[in-house]
């Protein structure tokens, strides 16, 4: 069966049923699991002392941020270029998870910069990119909100997704166009020598593992939901012609 | 509970917020889903008659 069949709202919701209590219970689990794991039983930093705990919320939700708004950029793509509606409304439902996951990374690394680098913000590349892509979604919701027929606010969403990318990249690779900042390299290489320790890096990919499983639960059970507002938004218009 | 040291406030305060964010999103997510479930439920029937 191809992708494409998943375009058909009822062939959606019949598929992902079952996938949201599912994912749903992996993300609880690793969640758990790997935010136990880092709080009580991995040590403390030499340098940084306990504050590298916080390692476990900030990297998965800053990694998940990025992420998100690429999964509404090409979602976003699928609409431009094959008008599928689901697509559309997929996108829609991860902007407000991928706002609250650019929160999380942003708070986090305040709380943690505060004591490391002696101030809860700075003008740094990746945190500039990062505030500019927490406003960029902020800026996404609003325009689905403020634009009342939704193909016209698919379209339009859809391009204002496809600027915020650029900021979604940098919030990625900032730190390696301008080698100056505060912010340090990626904590997650293939190169062992940059990579965090094994102790704080397993439990690292099992909160990683937790967020994306929370991610893909809410994002399927969002645009179920958009898809049923959708059914009833239509339903609603033809009562409300039959009345009059 | 862990020895935090002179960083508890910060790490309490990292995963307390986070918590709260977390748990806010899904408990928003899954009242509306509720919510417009039950809508378009009572819609559907009306519309069967």
């Amino acid at each position: 069966m191809s992708l494409w069949s998943y375009a058909n709202p009822v062939r959606f919701m019949g598929a992902t049923r079952p996938l949201v209590p599912i994912l749903g219970a992996v993300a609880g689990v690793c969640l758990v699991l790997g935010l136990a794991w880092g709080f009580f039983f991995t040590p403390d930093d030499y340098r940084q002392g306990s504050t590298v705990k916080i390692i476990y919320l900030h990297v998965p939700a800053a990694l998940m941020a990025i992420n998100a708004w690429f999964m509404m950029l090409v979602a976003s793509l699928v609409w431009l270029v094959r008008r599928h509606h689901v697509s559309a409304l997929a996108a829609r439902a991860a902007a407000p998870v991928g706002l609250t996951m650019t929160l999380i990374a942003l708070v986090t690394g305040a709380v943690w910069g505060q004591p490391m680098w002696g101030t809860w913000w700075a003008w740094d590349p990746r945190l500039t990119a990062f505030l500019i892509l927490f406003l960029f979604y902020l800026g996404y919701i609003a325009l689905w909100e403020a634009v009342e027929e939704p193909d016209a606010a698919a379209d339009l969403t859809s391009v204002l997704c496809l600027v915020g990318s650029v900021f979604a990249v940098l919030s990625r690779y900032a730190v390696n166009f301008w080698n100056q900042g505060l912010h340090q390299g990626a904590s997650l290489s293939l190169d062992a020598e940059t990579n965090v320790a094994d102790v704080f890096y397993y439990p690292l990919l099992v909160c990683i593992a937790g967020f994306v499983a929370l991610f893909g639960a809410l994002v399927l059970l969002r645009t179920r939901t958009e898809i049923r507002a959708r059914r009833l938004h239509v339903l609603r218009l033809r009562e409300r012609m039959a009345d009059a | 509970m862990p020895d935090l040291g002179r960083y508890a406030l910060e790490v309490s305060l990292a995963y307390g917020l986070s918590a709260v964010l977390i748990l806010g999103l899904v408990v928003l997510s899954v009242a509306r889903a509720a919510r417009v479930a039950r809508a378009l439920d009572r819609a559907e029937a009306r519309r069967n008659g």
